[in-house]
């Protein structure tokens, strides 16, 4: 024990020192801390990201209808409470941006990595606790920034997530696109710094912070998970700072890069030679591989939290980890399926057909995985495994979707439909939501120390799985028959008259879904302060976290770090009593390590 | 845990954990990580480069005729002679930061100053020639003519040599030509300041000089730029031509292109920002060098970590200076 205290003297740092409120709970070192101060932000973020689409799913349901609601929340932009065009543009751009970037690349990665990257790997705290602060306080800046740009006189940015110039790049094209596309383009660019700490954190942390024993074939797949998206991240948002660079150039200093020769109202600007297909290229090299910054994460959790609920090994941890490989490689040579219709020569776009079509083959062995573990497994459906299994559903709904839309044959009929709309939404927006709730309901006895409650957790996730689908089901048939995304209202189109009920179902879908996730907040703030105590392993779970107190303490562990004797998923092992290993527990005398 | 020692299984293995498996503290692996990020920011600018230079494949400026100029040395065409000593320059500041990196190893604290000092002085003149770079392909050379379609006929003689517009335009002495300014009341519509010479004077002089041709944007099979004969140079100039441009800026550029102008004035801009930044923490490194910072924590890694950002620098203006004046 004392030889172990030696080694690890001089990571105790801070161990002693004094905390103030301010060092304790804001301007905080410790990754804990910084975990729940991310999670806290997206969970805001993530509130006004839903009501945002909650505002403009009225709106289509029921076009052009004056609505208390609209009246009070928008204020002159819905005129007698009926919603403007442009503010419904500003909304799905609004919703988009912040669903993606701060509620599922932010929140989500950024609680569960800082949580549970030096909890699992046996570490006292990140590699740089300042750099971490830094990383959060960045990611707090951008999020205020974007909120703020809600409130220009001219509104916020309307020119979608995908902000494709000209919109994006003439101040004049529309009403968002002076300060509120200026306003966008600055938080977006503290938000990829604040990125790009955090991810270097993550990776330099992972490599030489594990402790004695864990080698990278013992890492839990959640580190795995995170340790990937990290890499993705230092290698993919870089690309939409050079995109959003030039496009500052092209706004405020008159260069063409994306424009070309363009009137308006008769009057010649003086753009020239540049090419809005080349920011789209730049935007998608950062905009798929973001896909998976979004998703990886949630299916490390997933993976995780299906091997403990099912009493069972993974099944295939290393073609787990081959595909986790295999998905980061292969999201940076696709991002031309998005452009099929952009223009792009169509001899590229066969080419980005195979490579996408490739994907399909890692995401496969995932799904198979995780039935694989469920198989014949001791079940434990608690409100984290449902939400697992959930995602596991939704992971595949959308993925076969995805096949569909990976062919530029199939994918040019229904571009830009509420089937793309559909897609992407069950792939990677509610399959990570999923996976982000799996992680809150799971974790949340150590980011706590208390239960959150049972029963709540059934109603969240059953409702919240009947609404999902509800609402997002119905979309694959409108999208096939042709109604386009985005548009602010489909009465004008008599083609569509057919489709406007089933418009109203999505809706009401959404609005109920919504409502329901009130039940999740509640249940979460108030489990805070009253639930019931966590015991320290309260799921019999096998990697390291489990073996800190509850209490938080900075340095994780009081005494010496534990030692690593075998991988993360030894339930149910033949020759021990109970059915869980952790992973500091040594080997028994003749005992085999199981690697699959 | 108990006292006794048990084995983990990984003993002796490079990635088994407790250790730092590519033998480099968490520092200098960060900065080799944001070198990786760095690097694809400036991926990103050479690609678009790239595929915006694709797009004008048959009509891009030659680098060769535009970067002509060696300080102190007016009127001689030395392309790209002050380019290679700036290279020359900061590659040298390179080697000499190698050497500090190495003398901080040895704990050699006044060969880290002295190389350290050096660094910097490179750095320095790297970013004073950059500027005077851009100053003189800002102010150009010859000057040319932009056509109603934003394409540029520069001038050429019977032999093929560049004419300036100062040798032939007949200058109107009698013209009154009244720039929009601030101080003339017209504040808030600033116009670009007018060049020396008016279209006319242009016209007028071409006519007068049987000897010029224009060579326009296009270039022939061979890789020379087109030129016209007389008839032609006479009715392309008449009928398209548009207005005076005299040097570059982001919006027109006497060389060809605007948007050959707009990458060069943005990736050299970025990566002058990059040497910038690195002379700055090259600076404050230095300081702690003499201030014995490193002498104390018996390491001198930081230097280490700078050297890393500077060859990166270096590296990354390999790439600029083969991308933008060499192929």
């Amino acid at each position: 024990m004392s030889a172990h205290a030696d080694t690890h003297a001089h990571d105790d740092h801070g161990h002693h020192h004094k905390e103030t409120f301010i060092t304790k709970y804001i301007f905080s070192q410790d990754h804990k801390m910084i975990a729940k101060q991310y999670l806290i932000t997206g969970t805001i973020m993530g509130i006004i990201g839903v009501m945002m689409s909650l505002m403009f799913r009225m709106q289509i349901a029921w076009p052009e209808q004056p609505n208390v609601l609209f009246e009070a929340l928008l204020g002159k932009w819905a005129p007698d409470g009926v919603m403007d065009a442009d503010i419904y543009l500003a909304l799905v751009t609004i919703h988009g941006t912040i669903m993606v970037f701060f509620v599922l690349t932010a929140g989500l990665s950024g609680t569960f990595s800082n949580l549970l990257i030096p909890l699992q790997i046996g570490a006292r705290d990140m590699a740089s606790g300042f750099l971490n602060m830094v990383s959060y306080w960045l990611f707090f800046l951008s999020s205020v920034i974007m909120v703020l740009s809600l409130f220009v006189e001219a509104g916020p940015a309307a020119a979608g997530w995908t902000i494709y110039p000209p919109l994006s790049a003439l101040p004049m094209a529309q009403p968002g696109s002076g300060m509120g596309m200026t306003l966008w383009l600055v938080s977006m660019a503290i938000f990829i710094a604040s990125s790009l700490l955090g991810s270097l954190n993550y990776i330099v942390t992972v490599i030489n912070l594990r402790t004695k024993g864990m080698s990278m074939t013992r890492l839990p797949l959640t580190i795995w998970a995170f340790f990937v998206t990290a890499i993705i991240g230092v290698v993919s948002f870089p690309v939409l700072l050079s995109a959003a660079l030039l496009l500052i150039m092209d706004r405020s200093f008159g260069t063409s890069f994306f424009l070309s020769d363009i009137f308006i109202q008769g009057e010649v600007l003086h753009y020239q030679g540049g090419s809005p297909v080349l920011f789209e290229h730049l935007f998608w090299f950062l905009g798929h591989p973001e896909v998976y910054i979004v998703l990886l994460p949630a299916l490390g959790i997933t993976s995780e939290i299906i091997a403990t609920n099912s009493r069972k090994p993974i099944f295939g941890y290393r073609a787990m980890v081959a595909s986790i490989l295999a998905i980061a490689f292969l999201s940076t040579i696709v991002w031309g399926h998005h452009m099929f219709v952009s223009g792009m020569n169509p001899f590229l776009g066969s080419v980005f057909t195979f490579t996408t079509l490739l994907i399909a083959i890692p995401s496969a062995v995932k799904a198979f995985n995780y039935i694989t573990t469920l198989w014949k497994g001791n079940l434990q459906m608690n409100p984290a495994m449902l939400f697992s299994i959930g995602l596991v559903s939704t992971f595949i709904t959308g993925g076969l979707t995805g096949i569909i839309l990976g062919d530029s044959a199939l994918d040019i009929n229904v571009h830009d439909t509420y089937f793309v709309v559909a897609h992407f939404h069950l792939v990677m927006g509610i399959s990570a939501l999923y996976g982000m709730f799996a992680g809150i309901y799971h974790w949340f006895p150590k980011m706590f120390g208390r239960m959150m409650n049972k029963k709540l957790g059934y109603l969240h996730f059953w409702i919240t799985a009947i609404c999902a689908y509800g609402v997002f089901f119905p979309m694959h048939f409108i999208g096939m028959a042709g109604l386009p995304r985005r548009y602010y209202t489909n009465s004008n189109f008599p083609l569509f008259d057919d489709l406007a009920n089933v418009n109203v179902v999505i809706t009401i879908f959404a609005l109920v879904g919504g409502a329901f996730q009130l039940v999740f907040l509640y249940n979460f703030f108030v489990s805070i302060f009253y639930g019931k105590k966590a015991e320290q392993n309260p799921w019999k779970s096998n990697t390291l976290e489990w073996t800190t107190p509850v209490e938080h303490i900075h340095g994780n562990w009081p005494g010496a770090i534990p030692h690593v004797h075998r991988w993360a998923y030894d339930y149910s092992k033949p020759g021990h009593e109970l059915d869980f290993v952790p992973q500091n527990v040594p080997m028994k005398e003749g005992e085999e390590e199981l690697q699959h | 845990m108990d006292t006794t020692v048990v084995n983990t299984g990984t003993e002796g293995k490079t990635w088994g954990g407790g250790n730092q498996p590519l033998k480099a503290s968490y520092g200098k692996m960060m900065m080799w990580f944001f070198i990786l990020s760095d690097a694809l920011t400036f991926s990103g600018f050479l690609a678009a480069y790239g595929f915006s230079r694709f797009k004008f494949i048959d009509s891009w400026p030659i680098a060769d005729e535009v970067f002509t100029h060696v300080p102190f040395l007016h009127g001689q065409e030395l392309p790209m002679i002050y380019v290679a000593f700036m290279t020359f320059i900061l590659i040298m500041s390179s080697v000499t930061m190698v050497l500090a990196v190495d003398a901080g190893h040895k704990m050699n604290k006044a060969k880290v100053t002295i190389y350290m000092f050096l660094t910097i002085i490179g750095g320095l003149i790297f970013v004073g020639s950059q500027a005077w770079e851009w100053a003189t392909f800002i102010k150009g050379d010859y000057g040319a003519i932009q056509t109603n379609g934003g394409n540029i006929l520069q001038f050429v003689d019977n032999e093929g040599h560049r004419v300036a517009l100062r040798d032939f335009a007949i200058v109107d002495e009698h013209k009154t030509r009244v720039e929009d300014q601030r101080k003339s009341g017209i504040w808030f519509t600033d116009n670009e300041s007018l060049p020396t010479f008016t279209l006319e004077e242009v016209v007028s002089g071409f006519e007068a000089n049987d000897n010029i041709l224009i060579r326009t944007q296009q270039l022939t099979e061979d890789g020379k730029k087109t030129v016209l004969s007389r008839e032609e140079s006479i009715k392309q100039l008449k009928a398209n031509g548009k207005a005076v441009v005299e040097g570059a800026n982001l919006h027109v550029n006497e060389y060809g292109s605007p948007l050959f102008a707009d990458f060069f004035f943005f990736i050299t801009g970025f990566h002058g920002f990059h040497v910038f930044s690195g002379v700055v923490i090259n600076i404050i490194i230095f300081f702690n060098v003499i201030l014995g910072t490193y002498e104390r924590r018996k390491n001198y890694e930081m230097v280490e970590k700078v050297g890393l950002y500077w060859h990166f620098v270096d590296l990354v203006w390999v790439f600029v200076f083969t991308f933008f004046y060499l192929v």
